[in-house]
């Protein structure tokens, strides 16, 4: 089994939940930048939440499956489709072979997440299936995908979770079908209003003056067209530190919000370094940055103070909502 | 012997995920070696819900899943009880398992198409090109850390005659192997990255090598010496590393 490419799309690459335990050698994390779609896209078809799914940026690509093949499409909404068909998200799709898939016109979100069951069949490197670009490793060859890539594709243990839509599947001419339900989708924003993120304060905190402090809880920021996997460049107050802030390199992670000498501020997203030397005004808290991650350029953020411990509780219930969504859908795959 | 006495870390929460524990706030190669102890010390011995150590300068990152976080009553954040079980394995005492021992020689050719800063350095130095050379080649250097690129390290021990500011617009692209230098460190590129530090040469040794384990030439610890080599030499070593 396998998926053939036929367009690639702008940026697709395969992710997973992200390459941890190697930074200590400067091996940055990478992985999904939208940890609940891709979390609930796996879920949908069977896997593993740690299977890696493949992230498709903006402009999705073409494929085709040359066996029946179970997939999930969660996150952003890249008008998904089989011929004239819409594909609908958010549930579990069950194809059947020869099907092409393909992407229209973007109507939310900036990233889409595509699961199949049984995974992705590439080699983990330094335990992850994640693609690092920069780098060149990992993923699917270490790139993103290209016209005429063929992707094998994993033997899952429990070959198809939904056997009624194997018995759908045969009983007409349809390219696809799909059961009523889905999933709600989490992630993907409202595109017109400024969206709220929370954030914990940062290490330097203290060391940004009470005007600077105000500024950036107060005030929008924009998120400007030279934004990527490594980091969101925001456009609004210039935030000062009380003095020239001397720092000495150390850890940061998805989510922290530098501040250069230029005073704009950056929030460093998946494919962020290990360690960075501008001082760390704060910290998106966790649930907040897959809403992040589905942000286009143009779109404005404003930044909410909470406490590290309701940060840690939201995170908290969270997981036990997740854990929640596995124990109905798998009660739904039984029962199918 | 005149005892020293080592001042407590400090605990920093960097977000709900990721906590940073500070020793001194200054580059120095004794903090640095103890800031390397409590990291192997963490690695060896690890406990439920971090998924990494990332020892740097002065501090040391660690990345947890709270929801993994065990010990500890759970009225209290994961954060708390975390920092806890760090405090209670620092009060028991570690010792200095440092692998500074190890030597690790890295040729490099100074100057010419590899070394695009050796004539700039020494302007600035007020030095030769060939005193640049000499003084680089001579100076203890060791790893702080590895950050920045995959397996980019940080070295310290630079002479400090050859102290130079960075360049004030970097370069977008430095290839892999070049040697640098930048205020009193030196650092060697892993990978081709955009950089702004002074470059002196370019070592023929890969430095990261994803498929291997560790994917890294250096450690954090690691002393290193520089060796002049000749242009055919690099040829002649790269060509057998091919």
């Amino acid at each position: 089994m396998s998926v053939h490419v036929i367009k690639p799309g702008a940026l697709s690459t395969l992710q997973d939940l992200g390459r941890f335990g190697y930074q200590r050698y400067g091996v940055i994390v990478d992985g999904v930048m939208d940890e609940w779609s891709h979390r609930a896209a796996n879920i949908l078809v069977g896997n593993p939440e740690s299977e890696a799914t493949l992230e498709m940026t903006l402009v999705g690509p073409t494929l085709r499956f040359d066996d029946t093949t179970l997939i999930a499409i969660c996150g952003a909404d890249l008008s998904p489709r089989i011929g004239e068909r819409e594909v609908p998200m958010d549930r579990p799709v069950l194809l059947r072979a020869d099907t092409q898939l393909e992407f229209g016109r973007r109507r939310t979100g900036c990233r889409a997440y595509l699961a199949i069951n049984g995974g992705y069949d590439v080699a983990p490197v330094m335990e992850s299936k994640s693609t690092y670009l920069r780098g060149g490793f990992g993923g699917f060859q270490g790139r993103a995908l290209r016209k005429d890539d063929t992707i094998a594709i994993g033997r899952s243990d429990a070959t198809n979770p939904y056997r009624s839509l194997l018995r759908m599947l045969s009983a007409n001419d349809d390219p696809f079908c799909a059961p009523p339900f889905a999933l709600r989708p989490r992630s993907v924003p409202d595109a017109t209003a400024a969206q709220s993120v929370r954030v914990v304060s940062g290490p330097q905190w203290q060391r940004f003056p009470d005007a600077a402090q105000r500024e950036f809880l107060d005030s929008e920021f924009a998120i400007t067209p030279s934004s990527d996997r490594m980091g969101y460049r925001l456009q609004g107050a210039k935030l000062a530190p009380r003095e020239a802030i001397e720092m000495i390199s150390e850890g940061v992670s998805f989510g922290t919000i530098q501040v250069p000498p230029d005073g704009n501020p950056i929030i460093l997203m998946a494919d962020c370094q290990t360690t960075g030397g501008y001082p760390k005004i704060a910290q998106v808290a966790s649930v907040d940055l897959p809403r992040l991650a589905q942000m286009m350029p143009g779109q404005t953020v404003r930044f909410e103070l909470i406490s590290l411990d309701e940060a840690q509780r939201l995170y908290l219930a969270r997981q036990h909502d997740f854990a929640q969504v596995l124990q109905s859908v798998s009660q739904l795959q039984q029962e199918s | 012997m005149r005892m020293k006495v080592e001042s407590d870390p400090t605990f920093q929460p960097m977000g709900d995920r990721c906590l940073i524990i500070e020793f001194e706030s200054r580059v120095d190669p004794e903090i640095n070696a103890r800031v390397r102890s409590v990291a192997r010390h963490l690695l060896t011995h690890p406990i439920e819900g971090v998924v990494d150590i990332v020892p740097a300068f002065t501090t040391v990152a660690v990345h947890y899943r709270p929801e993994a976080v065990r010990d500890g009553p759970p009225s209290e954040s994961p954060y708390r009880r975390l920092c806890r079980s760090i405090e209670r394995i620092l009060a028991q005492g570690i010792a200095r398992t440092d692998v500074g021992a190890r030597v690790v020689e890295v040729p490099v050719c100074y100057g010419g198409e590899f070394g695009p800063d050796l004539d700039e350095v020494a302007v600035q130095c007020h030095l030769t090109p060939q005193q640049v050379i000499a003084l680089h080649a001579a100076s203890p250097h060791q790893v702080y850390m590895l950050g920045f690129a995959p397996g980019f390290p940080y070295l310290g021990g630079l002479d400090s005659r050859l102290e130079t500011s960075r360049r004030s617009t970097p370069r977008t692209k430095v290839p892999a192997g070049s040697v640098a230098i930048a205020r009193e460190q030196s650092a060697i590129y892993s990978i081709e990255t955009p950089g702004g530090w002074n470059i002196l040469g370019r070592t023929p040794l890969k430095l990261f090598t994803p498929e291997t384990v560790p994917p890294c030439l250096l450690q954090p610890g690691d002393n290193v010496r520089f060796v002049p080599i000749s242009a055919e030499q690099f040829n002649a070593m790269q060509q057998s590393r091919a």
